[in-house]
């Protein structure tokens, strides 16, 4: 095994004591002694035999396998389940009947036309479960038959398959490999048993966690020690909680008799616990006890069954359907009552002779027994009168939604170069809701962010490097048509002392000038340094070792030296680039990646790190490159509460330095009297930084004298030996004391980066009148990050914060936990509906643990009320189920459309939950992609996607179910009417093909043209006015006004076109000729008129005529008179009654053309006087546009389109451009300012600030 | 880089959805034209009608209840069903104006469902058709056979309750000759009914519905019978009867013998019996030219009201201040 070998050598030659290195052992948690006592009890029962699974065959130790199937059904079960499921919808149950009373001799007509298309639509859908289920089913396969090394005893490891894992087993899984099932960890790579976990599929994190191995299990670090590894694990019974895990491990020394010895115990933690989906990252690899297997595991408990969705149109249209079926029971009803009574009433042959009801009877004109007769024409009617419910409707449906989704697939402005990859609709039932969107609820890291830290500035000795102007400012100057440029000749102009707001910081206009000069170089710089990931920094000032010309080197030094020193990352070898002597890095958390880079391109590369030691070149104060050694002396781990981080080194000179950075508030806090010389110009600076969503962090240094450090060192390795329950508090304590005093240096500024158009994306959907909710797993800090860099936060938001305190959370009791969020919510609530700040924008972050408790039954009404009136929403520390929850109250208690999008697995149980779920599919895991509705490469299409193909697809259902339903009343009714002139008889006016081919062919096309085709405005213009889209989120296009309006013209339509026809063509002749009508004659004409009339009435309701349209329009009307011919032309046996209709009978009569010229025009005059008067004096925003759009001709009023642009934006308070709208406000009530100032010869002029924006260097 | 090109969806202004498209939008000066070009064609050819309709003369008597002797008023059926009293009635009708040949005969049965499902598909058409299909008569009940199982020919309902009365008419003294032939539609005589089909035990047993055949003419010449096989729409109808291929002078009276043997007494059922000239638009029918007059109108009346309402109260076209923004400013 060359590859073990080469992996032993590695181990050997790069092995550092990572524990050593930065931590104090402080890993392991006091152990949860109460556990002990509960297993065996209900809830902790398992018992996992490691190492010897052949114990799990049999019960009561027999775990399920460690295969998973998200599949739906498989090959025996999908027939009958997936037809359950086809018929429970009441639409299909009923054409499920009227098909099998087809076959019967009930039927009026053909028994395939009514079973063909119910064939056809359930087929459809059955196949598109089926198709669905089987990319399931090939993804279950791909990741159960993934390979991992398992011990199949004798210290030998195998490759087996994922499924064949038993609980029990012992495996290894090597770098970069993901985890089979929930492991116990038993060793690592590391002599001392740590691994880094990214758990990014289990909560979207994509920090590295440590996970560390219990000591005693230390030793099995090879695998021909596992031929006589023995241990009982008992542990807690499979549950969905991704952060507890309570657990015993029992094991012995195994001495060489192999006899168990388990006398000793040893408490287990989370961290030793391995979850399923999770990768091992930075350690070679992992030895681990299988404890969960297949759904045991966490991850799987965690993801829920996919809940198939049906869009709010198609619910709503089941409502429409139930109103047309009460329809149709009633006309049947009608019908069958007045059959009877028309049959009953001659009980003897005594009126109708010509019938001879006596002779021959007739079950369904049986007067001897009236009840039978009247069920039987019940049933009849029942399929008759079915055209009122169209099972064509289903048909063209899912045809138009089919290509609708080939549309959205195939649009080019949806694709993305970079990925290759484009968005595609995996189910096409939701294109409509897409329309529809109220609330957005989107994941966090790899969703708005790239997952991708950079270095963006800093602010050395209160001098900020790196650029200043921000988009903001830019767009702002931009739209008041006033550029930086004139603003600052403008005020280089006056004399004055420029001061900003804050009135401290004072500039010189030449400074300004230096300013801007350097941020245009910046920017300059920044794109010719595209070529180093996680470093977007140029300044002049700095770069090049342009900075050891600055005043106090000093202090710069030993901000780059913190920027070296303080943290836990080693460099890797930069392969295939030698030419260059740049550095990798890894290291715990991304930040600390961008920092090691950036001192590296500062001249502080930091190169090597031994046991204790850390190298770093540095460049000397004469510009030489010099190689310094520093003692690592102690490590002060970053922990959440602590917020800061800090090592104690000794220099080569000797002296000890503690290297500090952190969160600005904790570094603050623990200044020195003599340390504050910058502080204010830094605060300054990171509120500017985090205001353009930056992640910022303040460094800090101390000169410590050696018998400082010594007193304190004892004191803490004292701290660092106790064991037990104190020890981490203690240790924070002893920390503290010599985090004391500090020297600030200045602060640096990360950018999380964000995706491209992420920012612009928001700002159109804000305007678009979405509401967006950020929900991430990540914390506080970086979230409120984000919100600020995607503009769903700003400074002069008032923003709540919900979060339990810290006493109340210690305590652990619920009762005093929902007070605590209870008050915090009402308090905040009363803010939001305080007359004072009423109109202010309100933002809310809440911690993943209150959101718990908030979101509890007797809480949630308060929290989600609070939470509508905020313009934005940032959930922060939440687990994957809670993303579920969230998104299932919010749909359900504020009724509002909610879409959410999310890129890893923690995100699948929200994409489940929502009414619409994307998965971005640009990243590596699938899990995402394969539980959303849509999937796309970036964040930003889903502008396009919403508000272009959403709003269309939206319309174009609406219309097409609105026409479909009046077309087929109107087609209904009058077969009804006309059993009306039948004495309830039944008789069928049209010929059993006209019925067959009015839904197949003769107005099919022209509603699949209108489905797919229909444009109100064009794309641009959606995009232009994002208003538009509000008519879908208010549902005005198939509200019950509008449904009901279009029934009622279907009704009088039929009517209309029955009641014309009667009484034009009878009784007196309507040819030349002296003929009179017959059935086939009246038939005929009302059919053509109501294939006139339906054709078009859709070509009113169009808007966007292409030469498709025309076509199936037109060609619809010109091909039933071909039908006529071609079937008139059959011998008569094939076409009875029809043959030769048209030629010889109604096409030479001028009475049938006027006939239908006259009753399509009345049928279709009460709409168009509607549109005409809607339009006149009612006109919708689309209508306008639409005028102002295509109307014009002469005068294309430019401005009033600008204008109109601007202002058809939903207020809101939130976006890029919302931004950009208050800084405008500020910047002109500064304008406003100084011009009074000048009026009144102040020399002040506060608008300096805001025109060269961050002018506030102060080099002293 | 080929790889990733070729997975980007290949540009087409369709799928683009960037078709050239005509966007008509509903200007009131659309609207103005519609209402205006829809009056101003709609009057016209309603006048044109109405004028075609005026032409027409048409005489109708309704004879049912007139025909029945005074004795039998109250029992018309017992009258009609008694073979053994006379059934002939004579009634006369003024012609208020000159009947221009060719003149049609109808007899028009009103109550009469000849729609009625059962009635409807009671007959066979491949036995009118072919001789050879003599037996198929399954549609036929409850007249498919004779009680010793020979086919009848026409079988069904619909043939068995084939109207018999009659007409003779004349006029001052002299009678008008009625033609016969040429009332059924040529397909029918072509192709529906065969020419060497005879039909065969037609009323020959049990209750006579109608007029009987002669068994020597085949049915493709029995117009009566095509004619009445040809199902009316709705329970008012008229059939053709006849033509008289002479003019009928105005104020002249004419004498028309009816034999009145067809029993719609029993189910209530009006007969009668009508003379009409036809033109373009056939039989005298006022309402279509009424109906066009009427929408035409209406048509013009919304016009020229939009028209007002366009000089009085325009609306600029696209004017922005009807955009839902500007209706509800925003606070």
């Amino acid at each position: 095994m060359p590859a073990n070998v080469e992996r032993k050598k590695k181990k050997s030659k790069g092995r550092v004591k990572w524990s050593n290195l930065y931590t104090f052992s402080c890993f392991r948690p006091p152990a949860p002694a109460s556990n002990r006592l509960d297993f065996g009890q209900p809830g902790f029962t398992r018992v996992v035999f490691c190492n010897d699974s052949g114990k799990h065959k049999t019960k009561p130790y027999k775990y399920s396998g460690n295969d998973v199937t998200t599949t739906k059904y498989n090959v025996i079960t999908f027939l009958p389940k997936s037809l359950f499921e086809q018929f429970r919808r009441v639409a299909n149950l009923y054409f499920l009947l009227v098909a099998v009373l087809s076959v019967t001799s009930l039927a009026p007509f053909s028994p395939l036309s009514l079973i063909a298309p119910l064939v056809f639509v359930v087929g459809i859908s059955m196949l598109k479960e089926g198709v669905e289920d089987w990319h399931r089913f090939i993804q279950d396969m791909e990741v159960n038959s993934r390979k991992v090394n398992v011990h199949i005893g004798g210290g030998v490891f195998v490759d087996r398959q994922w499924k064949m894992l038993r609980v029990g087993d012992v495996v290894k899984v090597n770098k970069n490999e993901y985890f089979p099932s929930d492991l116990l960890l038993l060793s690592s790579s590391y002599e001392d048993g740590v691994c880094y976990v990214e758990t990014m599929n289990l909560d979207g994190e994509t920090n590295l966690k440590i996970k560390r191995c219990l000591e005693c299990t230390l030793g099995f670090d090879e695998e021909i020690k596992f031929s006589k590894f023995k241990a009982v694990v008992r542990c807690e019974d499979p549950n969905s909680s991704l952060y507890t895990f309570v657990a015993n491990l029992e094991f012995g020394d195994v001495d060489d008799s192999n006899d168990l010895d388990l006398n000793s115990s040893y408490p287990v933690s989370p961290s030793q616990f391995l979850l399923r989906d999770s990768k091992l990252q930075n350690t070679d690899y992992v030895y681990g006890v299988v404890i969960f297997t297949g759904r045991d595991t966490k991850v799987v408990r965690n993801s829920m069954k996919s809940p198939s969705k049906r869009s709010r149109v198609e619910r709503k249209m089941d409502h429409v359907i139930y109103v047309l079926f009460f329809m149709l029971l009633l006309i049947s009803l009608i019908a069958s009552v007045g059959s009877v009574m028309y049959t009953d009433r001659d009980q003897t042959d005594k009126e109708w002779w010509y019938l001879r009801l006596m002779d021959d009877r007739d079950a369904s004109f049986d007067p001897g027994n009236p009840l039978v007769s009247g069920f039987l024409q019940f049933l009849r009617a029942l399929i008759l009168y079915g055209y009122l419910i169209p099972i064509s409707l289903y048909v063209s449906i899912e045809v138009v939604k089919f290509l609708q989704a080939m549309l959205i697939n195939n649009d080019q402005d949806l694709f993305d170069e970079v990925s290759g990859k484009s968005v595609e609709a995996r189910t096409s039932n939701l294109n409509e809701e897409l329309g529809q969107v109220e609330m957005v609820l989107t994941d966090k890291t790899g969703t708005l962010t790239c997952n991708q830290m950079e270095f963006r500035k800093c602010s050395i000795e209160g001098v900020s490097y790196g650029g200043d102007v921000n988009e903001i400012v830019r767009a702002a100057s931009q739209r008041m048509n006033i550029d930086i440029q004139s603003y600052r000749f403008n005020l280089d102009g006056d004399d004055s002392t420029p001061r900003d707001s804050m009135e401290t910081v004072e500039i010189s206009s030449d400074h300004v000038n230096e300013s801007k000069n350097s941020i245009l170089d910046g920017e300059h710089d920044m794109k010719n340094l595209g070529g180093i990931k996680g470093f977007n920094f140029g300044d002049k000032r700095l770069m090049n070792k342009m900075w050891i010309h600055g005043s106090n080197v000093w202090d710069m030094m030993m901000f780059f030296r913190v920027m070296a020193l303080c943290h836990t990352g080693i460099p890797v070898e930069n392969e295939g680039q030698s030419g260059n002597h740049r550095l990798k890095y890894e290291a715990e958390s991304p930040e600390e990646v961008t920092f090691l880079i950036a001192a590296q391109e500062f001249g502080f590369q930091f190169c090597r790190r031994t046991q204790s030691l850390l190298f770093v070149k540095e460049i000397d104060p004469s510009g030489l490159e010099v190689e310094r050694e520093y003692k690592l002396l102690n490590l002060l781990e970053f922990s959440s509460s602590r917020k800061r981080m800090s090592v104690i080194v000794r220099d080569e000179f000797g002296q000890i330095f503690l290297l500090c950075k952190g969160a600005d508030n904790t570094i603050f806090d623990r200044l020195g009297d003599g340390g504050r010389a910058y502080q204010h110009a830094t605060t300054m600076h990171l509120a500017n930084y985090a205001e353009d969503g930056l992640r910022t962090m303040v460094f800090a240094y101390k000169k410590i004298k050696d018998s400082e450090y010594e007193e304190w060192s004892s004191s803490f390795s004292k701290a660092k030996a106790i064991i037990g329950p104190g020890r981490e508090e203690l240790l924070e304590n002893v920390s503290e004391i010599i985090e004391k005093d500090l020297v600030l240096l200045g602060a640096v500024a990360v950018d999380d980066k964000l995706q491209d158009g992420v920012a612009e994306c928001i700002d159109k959907l804000a305007q678009a009148g979405l509401k967006i909710w950020l929900l991430t797993g990540d914390k506080k800090e970086t979230a409120v990050n984000i919100g600020f860099a995607c503009s769903l936060l700003r400074h002069d938001m008032h923003l709540f914060n919900l979060s339990l305190s810290r006493e109340v959370e210690s305590k652990n009791e619920l009762k005093a936990m929902k007070d605590d969020i209870l008050n915090q919510i009402e308090a905040s609530y009363r803010a939001t509906i305080n007359e004072k700040t009423k109109d202010d924008p309100f933002a809310l972050v809440v911690d993943g643990k209150a959101l718990e408790i908030a979101l509890r039954n007797d809480t949630r009404d308060e929290f989600l009320q609070l939470a509508v009136n905020c313009a934005s929403v940032i959930c922060c520390r939440v687990s994957p189920k809670q993303k579920a929850l969230i998104t299932r109250l919010v749909k359900k208690y504020t009724g509002k459309m909610t879409l959410a999008i999310g890129d890893g697995a923690n995100d699948v149980g929200m994409i489940q939950e929502a009414d619409i779920g994307i998965g971005i599919s640009g990243m590596e895991g699938m899990q995402a992609v394969m539980a959303s509705d849509f999937s796309m490469p970036q964040f930003r299409f889903l502008e396009r996607l919403l508000i272009v193909h959403g709003h269309w697809c939206y319309k174009r259902i609406s219309k097409m179910i609105l026409y479909f339903v009046y077309k087929n009343i109107v087609f209904g009714l009058t077969l009804f009417y006309y059993e009306l002139y039948s004495r309830f008889s039944g008789d069928v006016l049209y010929d059993g093909w006209y019925m067959v081919m009015f839904n197949l062919f003769l107005t099919s096309l022209p509603v699949i043209s209108l489905g797919v085709l229909e444009q109100d405005v064009s794309s641009d213009i959606c995009l232009q006015f994002p208003a538009l889209y509000q008519q879908g989120q208010k549902g005005i296009f198939f509200s019950w006004k509008r449904i009901i309006g279009w029934m009622g013209n279907g009704v009088l339509t039929s009517l209309v076109i029955s009641i014309l026809n009667v009484y034009i063509l009878s009784p007196s002749a309507f040819r030349k000729g002296g003929q009179v009508v017959d059935i086939a004659h009246l038939g005929v004409t009302t059919y053509t008129t109501i294939v006139w009339t339906v054709n078009c009435q859709i070509a009113l309701i169009i808007t966007h005529f292409t030469w498709i349209q025309h076509i199936f329009i037109w060609g619809s009307i010109f091909s039933w008179y071909l039908f006529l011919l071609f079937y008139g032309a059959l011998p008569p046996a094939y076409s009875n009654r029809e043959y030769k209709l048209l030629v010889e009978a109604v096409g030479p009569a001028p009475m049938y053309w006027m006939v239908v010229l006259l009753v399509v025009v009345i049928s279709l005059l009460p709409y168009f006087i509607y549109m005409v008067i809607q339009r006149s004096f009612y006109p919708m925003d689309d209508h306008v546009i639409q005028e102002m759009k295509y109307g014009r001709k002469v005068v294309v009023d430019d401005e009033t389109w600008l204008r109109e642009k601007q202002s058809s934006r939903k207020a809101t308070h939130i976006g890029f451009s919302a931004r950009v709208d208050a800084k405008i406000l500020y910047l002109k009530d500064q304008l406003h300012k100084k011009r009074m100032f000048i009026i009144k010869s102040i020399t002040n002029s506060p608008i300096r600030r805001s025109i060269s924006v961050n002018p506030l260097e102060n080099r002293d | 880089m080929d790889h990733k090109n070729s997975k980007k969806p290949t540009y087409s202004r369709f799928s683009q959805q960037e078709l050239p498209a005509w966007k008509p939008i509903l200007t009131p000066g659309w609207a103005i034209a519609s209402f205006i070009t829809i009056g101003t064609l709609f009057i016209p050819i309603g006048l044109l009608a109405l004028s075609a309709s005026d032409n027409v003369v048409e005489i109708s008597d309704r004879y049912d209840e007139v025909c029945v002797p005074d004795d039998y008023s109250s029992k018309a059926e017992s009258y009609i069903q008694n073979p053994d009293v006379k059934k002939t009635c004579i009634r006369t009708i003024k012609v208020p104006k000159k009947l221009v040949a060719p003149i049609f005969v109808y007899y028009q049965l009103e109550n009469f469902y000849q729609n009625h499902r059962r009635y409807v598909k009671s007959r066979s058409n491949k036995q009118l058709r072919d001789p050879k299909a003599e037996d198929d008569t399954h549609d036929c009940f409850p007249k498919s056979k004779t009680k010793d199982g020979k086919p009848i020919v026409p079988c069904g309902l619909i043939a068995w309750s084939l109207f018999n009365d009659t007409y003779k008419l004349s006029t001052r003294g002299k009678e008008i000759s009625i033609n016969k032939k040429g009332i059924a539609w040529k397909s029918d005589r072509k192709a529906k009914f065969g020419s060497n089909v005879y039909p065969k035990n037609f009323q020959k047993e049990g209750l006579i519905g109608g007029a009987t055949l002669d068994e020597q003419i085949p049915l493709s010449e029995q117009e009566d019978l095509i004619v009445w096989m040809r199902t009316a729409a709705l329970p008012k109808f008229r059939k053709l009867y006849g033509k008289i291929e002479t003019d009928i002078e105005a104020h002249d009276s004419i004498k028309v013998e009816i034999e009145n043997n067809y029993n719609t007494y029993k189910f209530g059922g009006r007969k009668k019996l009508v003379l009409s000239t036809t033109t373009w638009i056939g039989g005298k029918n006022d309402f279509v030219g009424m109906a066009y007059i009427g929408v035409g109108g209406i048509c013009l009346f919304m016009g020229i009201n939009f028209i007002l309402l366009y000089v009085f109260r325009p609306r600029r076209l696209g004017d922005p201040s009807y955009l839902s923004w500007n209706r509800h400013p925003i606070a």
